[in-house]
């Protein structure tokens, strides 16, 4: 993709096949000869990892709807739906079906996971700036896309946690309502509410609901596939950033990928696959919630709904903010604001390594969203007890939610202004060989 | 650490081959469940086979029960009925295999081989043709009339005339009381 | 070094809250732990024994106002569960009254507007003891007793609270606290008054093992039951994970190597 390829066909097959359809060009160039900087870390592998979950959850999604039955309609004497009943079919009936759905459910777990390492990872070593702006912003995309695939995901079985999620998420649109409260006369709905009907399919969160979160949910992964490709593509323009952030200045700078990433990537993906088999085989219900065993019930929400582990920081922020418009544009603004980024960051120097303040900054950053994901994992009116007084957890969730926005909006822009960085080395050989000279090219 | 080595870049180096076998393997084996839950369900398998009561069947007619999503015909025979099956030859069936799966697979067509029991014959009903459904007392031979190309059986269920290759096919049956017979 | 500074800041933010526990009179008691066969999470499997007597108290005292849709007669045979022979599993069955297909008129229901039943057979689930959700509200002072299907995952705590409950019954209630008419005071519950009444006693059940039949007993064996059914593979998953995982840990050692092979001459 990125000009100047080495591929030399061997056969006449391969030949004939490259003044045709270059696919193996593109594959030897992309993936065997791509000059890669010597010194990623193990932090970088985790892109090869995304793209195995990635992998796995389509394929495993696949096959989970070959069984899966996207209805409503209510069974057993109204106490379950098809939906559910279904998805316990998969569990005791189909062949390996509790497998495939454990794999499915934590598979989403263990994405997430690595794609939070991705993006920290990213702003740590300033991966988004100049030259890989795009590269950064079809992330977030993808992202999102992977926000919302796991959202709709999560509404399918058709438990109380579902149902309440499905809710809970579709009604952040009739805070639009403050905006535009009457579409028509005084008693029509706000644009919101209309918003919120139209996603439905109804008045409420029902069957109709629950038939198109599911054609969604098998829509997005594709998206999101293609989205891949676009970042991949975009990532290899510029080619690689790496743990310093200096340029790559010549070959004695780099390695082929192969065999160099493909071993160590796959090596750091089989550890993680590690983790995630123990997940799916001894801790299936770990990244669960009791209450999606039941089945939804319109008429009851569950006394402590919470989302999935991955989306509490948002939901802390969510909760933080006492006026409903403004809390979800505060959501919707934390998901955009990470859109800015490559611009929002204003130092010359990309890696934090060589940044001695913003590097506290970060750290404290990341223990920011941890605590976040943590508050919003607590009841809505908890309270801590420092030393006899009483802390609503309203306080430090509103604290934590300015930091998010501070960190972005003022520290990354003006902390360069009085930031003395370290110096850097001149280039990756040098410090990884320990020498200045540059090296013959191996 | 700046050592160059003098390998060949290209020997064959054992590690690797056992790195790329295992994984192989590894790939290999977790396509399994992949596959293997396609097939039927323990919750299918459980109705693999069924027990019916046949005693409310009056002679000259017939019933159908469902067996592994097939139709089963049971036909309580009249005497005319045996008496005519029994007396077709050999040499006048197409096909000169019983088709019963409670025999060997060579067993001939006799319409002893085609039943348990003289009066009660038990039957996959779905024409060896293209899979349609016979239709019970038709056609020219006394037994069932394929509608969709014109195949015909006779009260053996043994095909005569028509596109259809094989006998009607007898499904695993034994009885377990007068009037009670479990398939599968 | 330089994560010290934040994980200090959040370990002294979160400290506080592990003191804050509330103990006010209608705040659930955490449940008390067992120490069952299965719930070891990695070897731990099932007790045949206590699977089948577990059934036993299911069917004599809990299926009179708890279904169990999800368990059909066939899954009691099935490997990792309760192992009743093929034999016993119909016997089981054909003890069952299930709701029968409609007659030869179409009817579902004879002249006195009873269900018509049939005896089970092994691929049918498990006959529930109200025709709906509505039935099951009015026959029990309007609260409906929850199918126990997949009960243990569905609640926190899992066999735990379950077998909590169960054991819960007959404590004094604390001076002040207010029982409510047709409620039982049963401390592991949420609000502590629970709908259902009491509902094993000594002798509940008599074992055909010898087993001696006391509550507690009764409530291990009926919760052991229970967590199959709610997890009926769960043998099946935990040694396929012990394969799984011996397998990726080769293959891990495997790449290791290759990486430290292919890497040696560049850093």
């Amino acid at each position: 993709m990125s000009g100047n390829s080495t591929y030399q066909p061997k056969t006449g097959l391969t030949r004939w096949l490259d003044s045709r359809l270059p696919i193996l060009r593109l594959a030897h160039d992309t993936m065997t000869t791509f000059p890669t900087p010597r010194n990623l870390n193990v932090w970088y592998t985790f892109g090869a990892i995304l793209t195995f979950f990635l992998a796995v959850q389509i394929v495993t999604g696949i096959v989970l709807a070959m069984h899966f039955l996207p209805s409503a309609v209510l069974t057993n004497g109204g106490t379950s739906s098809v939906a559910f009943d279904s998805v316990e079919s998969i569990m005791r009936d189909v062949n390996y079906g509790w497998l495939l759905r454990y794999m499915h459910a934590n598979g989403a777990s263990m994405f997430f996971l690595a794609v939070y390492i991705h993006m920290f990872r990213g702003l740590y070593y300033g991966s988004s700036k100049a030259p890989r702006e795009i590269l950064w912003i079809l992330g977030v995309l993808i992202y999102v896309v992977m926000v919302a695939t796991a959202f709709f995901g999560y509404v399918l079985p058709w438990g109380q946690m579902s149902f309440w999620a499905a809710t809970v998420i579709t009604n952040l649109f009739s805070a639009l309502d403050q905006v535009v409260p009457h579409m028509g006369g005084a008693h029509a709905p706000g644009i919101g509410t209309m918003i919120a009907q139209w996603l439905w399919g109804g008045f409420a969160v029902g069957d109709a609901t629950l038939n198109r979160f599911f054609s969604l949910h098998y829509l997005l992964p594709f998206v999101i596939a293609g989205l891949v490709g676009l970042h991949i593509w975009a990532l290899h323009v510029p080619g690689n950033n790496n743990p310093l952030g200096i340029d790559v200045q010549g070959p004695q700078d780099t390695v082929p990928f192969h065999p160099y990433y493909t071993v160590k990537d796959g090596f750091y993906l089989c550890l993680f696959v590690i983790i995630y088999a123990f997940l799916v085989f001894f801790h299936p219900d770990f990244v669960g919630n009791p209450d999606n065993y039941t089945p939804a019930n319109p008429l009851v929400t569950p006394p402590h709904i919470v989302p999935e582990w991955y989306l509490l920081p948002f939901y802390a922020m969510l909760r933080s903010i006492p006026q409903k418009l403004f809390g979800v544009l505060v959501l919707f603004g934390a998901l955009a604001t990470l859109l800015f980024v490559p611009w929002l960051d204003t130092s010359r120097v990309r890696s934090m390594r060589f940044r001695p303040m913003m590097k506290q900054f970060f750290w404290v950053f990341v223990a920011d969203c941890i605590l976040l994901g943590y508050l919003g994992s607590q009841e809505p009116q908890a309270v801590w007890h420092l030393g006899g007084i009483d802390v609503p957890l309203l306080w430090p969730a509103r604290i934590g939610t300015l930091y998010y926005f501070v960190f972005f909006f003022v520290v990354m822009p003006f902390l360069p202004l009085i930031e003395t960085p370290l110096e850097r080395p001149k280039s990756i050989a040098e410090a990884v060989l320990g020498t200045a000279q540059p090296q013959a090219a191996e | 650490m700046a050592t160059t080595t003098t390998d060949e870049p290209t020997r064959r180096d054992f590690i690797y081959i056992a790195t790329g076998t295992v994984a192989a393997l590894g790939a290999g084996l977790a396509a399994w469940p992949f596959i293997d839950q396609m097939n039927p369900s323990s919750a299918v398998l459980a109705l693999s086979s069924i027990e019916i009561d046949v005693s409310a069947i009056q002679e000259g007619q017939q019933a159908v029960f469902t067996w592994r999503s097939k139709p089963v015909f049971v036909r309580r025979r009249t005497q005319k009925e045996i008496a005519e099956a029994e007396a077709v030859a050999l040499s006048d069936l197409p096909d000169k295999l019983a088709r019963n799966l409670n025999l060997p697979e060579d067993a001939p067509a006799t319409d002893k081989n085609r039943i348990e029991k003289p009066q009660w014959l038990v039957l996959i009903g779905i024409c060896t043709h293209l899979g349609c459904i016979p239709l019970n007392n038709q056609g020219d031979f006394g037994g069932y009339l394929c509608p969709c190309h014109g195949s015909q059986y006779d009260t053996a269920g043994r095909i005569r005339r028509g596109p259809a290759p094989e006998n009607l096919a007898v499904p695993p049956y034994a009885f377990i009381g007068p009037a009670k017979i479990k398939i599968g | 070094m330089r994560i010290v500074l934040p994980l200090a800041l959040a370990a002294a933010l979160l400290a506080p809250t592990l003191a804050a526990a509330q103990t006010a009179d209608s705040e659930p008691l955490p449940p008390r732990s067992l120490d069952l066969s299965f719930q070891e999470p990695y070897f731990g499997l099932y007790d045949r024994a206590a699977l089948q007597r577990g059934y036993q108290v299911y069917k004599e005292v809990c299926s009179a106002c708890h279904s169990l849709n999800r368990i059909a007669f066939h899954d009691l045979g099935a490997p990792g569960g309760p192992g009743f022979s093929e034999a016993q599993v119909k016997a089981l069955a054909a003890a069952a009254k299930v709701p029968a297909e409609p007659n030869d008129k179409g009817e579902t229901y004879n002249s006195s507007g009873e269900r018509i039943t049939r005896p089970g057979i092994p691929a049918d689930a498990m006959p529930a003891p109200f025709a709906n959700v509505e039935a099951a509200r009015a026959a029990n002072n309007g609260a409906a007793p929850p199918d126990l299907s997949v009960i243990v995952k569905a609640r926190e705590g899992g066999a735990n609270y379950v077998y909590s409950i169960l054991t819960g019954f007959g404590q004094k209630p604390p001076p002040g606290f207010k029982v409510l008419a047709g409620k039982y005071y049963n401390p592991y519950f949420a609000g502590r008054n629970i709908s259902m009444p009491p509902p094993l006693t000594d002798g509940a059940v008599t074992y055909s093992d010898g087993t001696k039949a006391a509550i507690d007993q009764e409530a291990k064996d009926v919760v052991t039951f229970l967590s199959w059914a709610a997890e009926p593979k769960m043998e099946e998953r935990k040694q396929l994970g012990f394969e799984v995982v011996a397998f990726l840990v080769l293959l891990s050692a495997l790449l290791y190597l290759s990486y430290r092979r292919v890497w040696r001459d560049k850093h």
